[in-house]
């Protein structure tokens, strides 16, 4: 009964793996072959980026059981910091695929600090509380990269958060430029860069998940007092979550900001934060598979809508009412449950075969 | 009062160890425990010794204070007055978790499971810190993290087999009926490696049977794994059978300790759970 205990969550993060390779080498090819219009290319690695937000706001969501508000205000860290660093790093790192690396390294590092940094204080409320206080972070960021400049002139590398534009010495180039973000950004970001990112979240939240860290995580969202009681540090877990979640989404962060030639900071705002909660309450709280379906679905909807113009957003909504309701009719639970008991049932019957 | 052994080092007269204890260090060591909550004083001048491998029980009216009690033992209320030592250290200040890592663990009242978690996973999430495998090493699935995993599994399916749930492991918590999980909370509590753990109302919504088979299984808990139990109950069944020292509270504090015969026949114990008789 062990082994097929430990088997049952091996076939399933196996599933997962599988499923998001096969997507993968399927677009990769396509894209090769020239049989993805140019919309559809863009949308490749936005899909990887949201992925990778909606994998690791479930460990905080669902998995963890903390409401965050302000996701988008650590994928906004990434991204700027990633922009910078590979602006930097031009000329000296001559690989782009590195550079790329390093820059999402970069912000995922920065976006780790300030996400152990911020919760320090967070961490002490709970619920909506929290919910309150990380949506105010996320706008704090917000603002505060949208009054961000960077530059080199000959002097080097110059940084400052004014309200006034900063001004720059001979040779002056604005890497980030306030209210107005980063333009003329190298487009670094690659595709299967993407998929690598999406398999680097996926492995560090699976594997957390199913360890010694991931139960306590768990055991804290179920009932925190019992937690407590059994010996677990509960502040301890919550922020572990809370930072390695902020690291994924400054990671996704940054490869979202070094695919478009210019950004602002208007883009990781409060409805960003919101989209990928909608993502992650859409694929199931805790459901790394339904993340990962839910993002690419729910992102790609309402651009392949965009010809209907004003009312894609109608219909956008529309489907997410519908979807909340059949998922959570007993009856389609019902037949959902008999559908997979069947493929479950053939899975097995193969083993037998294949063991025998 | 009732006088009993006092051949014991270090601790004073209101000790009431078991003779086989004697000599030892009290594994729990309750001095003039006290909580007062705005005005109300909940819990007054409580004193207990509990020895290394004793069955001791709490009873008293509804609303004694005795869950109180159990709070103030464990860390999760900090005492207005008095001290707790739990293998002679002393847990003032210390966080809950903390508390627990010194060797106490507990139930609760209402049960407090994991509820979506496996019972299997229930115990392991109690081995938390017995488990010894690092962060990154979970992380990369290296070779101690399936040694440690692999060792947490067989330990967890021992101690449920122990209590007899080894059939459940791989259900819900939450799913499990009523005694089961009642039964599942004190493995968890088991699962801490404690040197004595509290059951707050044990038997609360067992049938008799169930009883019966629970008080069994807290005495061979005993003997096995060589612990202190210290226990709130209702059910005077168990306690006069079970409990080899019983301690009663009324209105937070202890109206008499002893035997359970010594107990039972104490004039202030009547009065506290059946009123005052009426002389007139």
């Amino acid at each position: 009964m062990k082994k097929l205990l430990k088997n049952k969550t091996v076939l399933a993060n196996a599933r997962i793996y599988l499923l998001v390779t096969l997507g993968f080498v399927v677009m990769f090819f396509m894209n090769n072959a020239g049989m993805l219009s140019s919309s559809w290319k863009g949308y490749l690695v936005p899909i990887c980026v949201y992925i990778s937000l909606a994998v690791s706001l479930n460990l905080l969501v669902g998995i963890c059981g903390e409401l965050s508000l302000g996701h988008a205000g650590f994928m906004g860290i990434g991204a700027f910091t990633g922009i910078v660093i590979a602006a930097l790093l031009k000329g000296k790192v001559e690989s782009d695929f590195l550079r790329l690396l390093i820059a999402m390294v970069g912000g995922g590092i920065l976006s780790g600090i300030l996400g152990f940094l911020i919760g320090i204080p967070v961490l002490r409320l709970r619920g909506d509380y929290l919910a309150i206080v990380t949506l105010a972070f996320g706008e704090i960021m917000k603002n505060i990269i949208g009054n961000l400049y960077a530059g080199t002139d000959n002097n080097g590398f110059h940084m400052a958060v004014t309200t006034t534009k900063m001004a720059l010495g001979d040779g002056g180039k604005y890497i980030i430029n306030g209210p107005m973000g980063a333009t003329g950004v190298q487009k670094l970001a690659t595709f299967p860069m993407g998929f690598l990112l999406v398999l680097f979240t996926l492995f560090v939240v699976l594997n957390l998940v199913n360890s010694k860290e991931g139960r306590a995580i768990k055991a804290v969202r179920d009932n925190r007092i019992a937690a407590e009681s059994v010996g677990i540090n509960v502040t301890a877990f919550r922020m572990k979550a809370f930072v390695v979640s902020a690291v994924l989404a400054g990671m996704a962060g940054a490869l979202f900001g070094l695919n478009y030639s210019s950004i602002t900071a208007s883009k990781f705002n409060f409805n960003t934060s919101i989209n990928i909660l909608v993502f992650v309450v859409m694929g199931g709280m805790g459901n790394i598979l339904g993340s990962v379906i839910s993002a690419t679905v729910l992102y790609v909807l309402p651009e392949a809508m965009r010809s209907l113009e004003d009312y894609r957003l109608i219909l956008y909504a529309v489907v997410l009412i519908l979807v909340m309701l059949f998922t959570w009719s007993p009856k389609v639970k019902e037949k959902v449950a008999i559908v997979s008991d069947k493929f479950s049932r053939m899975f097995k019957k193969k083993e037998v075969e294949t063991n025998g | 009062m009732a006088d009993y052994p006092k051949n014991v080092i270090q601790v004073p007269t209101y000790n009431l160890f078991r003779e086989q204890d004697a000599g030892k260090l009290p594994v729990l060591d309750v001095r003039n425990l006290g909580i007062d909550f705005g005005g109300l004083t909940a819990v007054d001048s409580f004193n207990i010794t509990i020895g290394p491998t004793e069955i001791a029980g709490l009873i008293g009216p509804n609303g004694a204070g005795k869950t109180t009690i159990f709070n103030l033992l464990t860390g999760v209320y900090q005492p207005t007055r008095g001290s707790v030592l739990v293998n002679g250290i002393d847990i003032k200040g210390m966080p809950v978790h903390k508390v627990n890592k010194l060797g106490i663990a507990r139930t609760f009242q209402n049960i407090r499971l994991f509820s979506e978690m496996t019972a299997l996973d229930n115990v392991k999430v109690g081995m938390h810190n017995e488990i010894k495998c690092s962060f990154i090493a979970s992380l990369l699935r290296l070779p101690s993290y399936y040694r440690a995993e692999a060792a947490a599994n067989m330990k967890a399916m021992e101690l449920l087999d122990f209590m007899g749930l080894g059939d459940v492991a791989d259900k819900k918590a939450g799913s499990l009926p009523y005694g089961v999980q009642r039964r599942l909370e004190i493995v968890r509590a088991l699962a801490t490696n404690p040197s004595i753990i509290l059951l707050d109302e044990p038997a609360a919504g067992m049938n008799p049977s169930e009883t019966a088979e629970l008080m069994h299984q807290i005495r061979r808990i005993r003997d096995t794994f060589h612990i202190a139990i210290f226990l709130i109950e209702h059910d005077m069944n168990l306690v006069m059978n079970v409990c080899e020292t019983i301690a009663v509270v009324n209105y937070g504090k202890i109206i008499c300790k002893g035997t359970p015969e010594q107990v039972r026949q104490n004039p202030a114990v009547i009065e506290a759970y059946l009123g005052k008789e009426d002389n007139d």
